[in-house]
């Protein structure tokens, strides 16, 4: 019964890393960017998380409503001012800026909220657990993460898949250049891309903060949880995104079940191994 | 050939040059357009036919003067702002949206916001077998399915004037032919169109005028039934006993 204990337990820790990767996707997806400052941006969606809780009293779920449109509007100049004049025919100057962009956000965070691990407190859902069976319960908070990552990921495929917007995303991931004879700005077009996916950003960093400690270096790690779910799942494949994340999820309660000290190895071993086997990922979706 | 050419000037070009970081790739290029007369660009690979067309639809960016469309100066406009005064383009090699069904290819070309008499429904009036194909990706399509999307999607876009470029490149003669029968069509609807060719033939048989490019200048100009063989000739290689 542990083993079906520890495979529940990493799918639901799966939801999590996949709202991580949700956001790189997308990116991804529709620029071809490699962000390297999405672990940061998550942590700074963290500590805007914990402001809005310390200063307005709010609950962290419902702080959510002031961090996405927040964190969509860091996305949004982020990418017109800074990003867009990056972009072009060469994938370095992006990868550049970014790894800049991910030391900038590093050394104000610690500047401003110093090197002090924080968490968010979530009250009652912090321990509420679901007894599904006498020996299998799960936590509702890992349970809500998990849910709000299927909603998350069905969401932007909705987006993406049925309506114009995403459309025109599609086109732009396509021919950018093509994009702009069909009247449209593709600078806005990946300007809202990167809106949206620091919006899903938001909503990861609220639960990563809900559910464990954070500080202004933590932001690599989630990084690489993020690229490794969307590696795994197919490079542009938003469901597959969700399964790169179980993926590793459940890679990691199996190796924390064999021995605790391996679960983060445990994580990347089964990425490893999908790269030896299935260098794409398992459901890629790009074609260059 | 059009039948209701006006002798008003719709789009000009004064003095166009256009660059690749050093290499300059247009002279001084002077050219005129009519309202709805139909006008063909021919000349050898790199004369500079499409590096011209991308200058006119923004691709490339020019001085503000050196092009313009109703009198308006449109040199240095982005390509969203001039398919919005009206200018589209027929890319060279279709460019389709490979993601995207033959469907939503043809509505990204409406995203210009538009209004005019070009539809879904007079698109698959011009083209009936993309509305039996219009589900299926862009990719299934054939070579002149292909093209007939491209045509249509910038139609879509209701332009005062269509730029075509190569539109018969790689395509078999029959289906050139199907693609071609559609010009007659698209004219009487008012719109001025721009045919970029090298199949000399097919230029001067749907033209109003012609003008040849080489090596970046204009090497002719003028109405296909008052240029001669050799002209052409001369103008279109730089030789004059090139071809027999």
């Amino acid at each position: 019964m542990s083993w079906i204990d520890a495979i529940l337990q990493g799918t639901l820790l799966g939801g999590q890393y996949a709202l991580y990767a949700a956001g790189l996707s997308l990116i991804f997806g529709v620029m071809r960017l490699v962000n390297i400052a999405h672990g940061d941006l998550i942590i700074l969606g963290a500590y805007i998380a914990l402001v809005c809780v310390e200063m307005l009293g709010l609950h962290p779920l419902l702080s959510m409503i002031i961090v996405c449109p927040t964190m969509f509007a860091i996305g949004y100049w982020m990418q017109k001012l800074v990003l867009n004049k990056t972009l072009g025919n060469d994938i370095l100057p992006p990868l550049l800026v970014t790894f800049g962009l991910s030391i900038i956000l590093q050394n104000v965070l610690m500047e401003v909220f110093s090197a002090d691990s924080q968490r968010l407190q979530s009250g009652v859902l912090d321990t509420a657990s679901l007894q599904l069976t006498d020996e299998l319960t799960i936590g509702w908070l890992p349970l809500i993460c998990f849910v709000t990552a299927v909603i998350v990921i069905a969401s932007l495929q909705f987006l993406f898949y049925r309506t114009t917007m995403g459309m025109v995303f599609r086109a732009t991931s396509d021919k950018a250049e093509i994009v702009q004879l069909m009247g449209v700005k593709k600078d806005r077009v990946f300007a809202l891309a990167m809106g949206i996916a620091l919006a899903v950003v938001g909503i990861a960093s609220v639960f990563m903060a809900m559910r464990t400690n954070f500080d202004p270096s933590v932001g690599p790690g989630r990084l690489l949880y993020a690229f490794e779910a969307v590696i795994i799942g197919g490079l542009g494949n938003i469901w597959g995104t969700l399964l790169g994340g179980i993926i590793i999820g459940v890679s990691q309660a199996i190796g924390a079940q064999i021995n605790p000290g391996w679960q983060q190895l445990a994580g990347h071993l089964a990425f490893l191994l999908i790269l030896i086997f299935r260098p794409n990922g398992l459901f890629p979706r790009t074609k260059d | 050939m059009s039948n209701h050419v006006l002798n008003q000037p719709i789009l000009y070009t004064q003095k166009l040059t256009a660059f690749y970081g050093d290499f300059q790739a247009l002279f001084g290029i002077e050219f005129h357009l009519n309202i709805g007369e139909t006008v063909a660009i021919i000349g050898s690979n790199g004369a500079g036919k499409t590096t011209f067309l991308r200058s006119i639809t923004g691709l490339l960016c020019n001085e503000p003067s050196s092009v313009k469309f109703s009198g308006q100066p449109i040199g240095a406009s982005s390509p969203d702002e001039i398919v919005k005064l009206g200018i589209a383009m027929v890319p060279e090699g279709r460019q389709l949206f490979p993601s995207l069904s033959v469907e939503e290819n043809l509505r990204m070309g409406s995203l210009s916001g538009r209004s005019g008499q070009w539809d879904l429904r007079n698109i698959y009036e011009l083209f009936p077998v993309l509305k039996e194909r219009r589900h299926h990706g862009s990719m299934d399509l054939s070579g002149g399915q292909q093209q007939m999307v491209a045509i249509g999607r910038a139609l879509m876009a209701n332009p005062s004037i269509l730029l075509c470029d190569e539109i018969s490149l790689g395509l078999a003669p029959i289906i050139i032919k199907d693609i071609y029968r559609a010009l007659p069509a698209i004219c009487s609807e008012g719109v001025t169109v721009v045919v970029v060719e090298q199949d000399i033939r097919q230029a001067m048989a749907v033209s109003d005028r012609v003008y040849c490019f080489q090596e970046g200048r204009i090497s002719l100009e003028g109405r296909p039934d008052e240029l001669t063989t050799e002209a052409i000739t001369h103008a279109y290689f730089g030789l004059e006993d090139a071809v027999s």
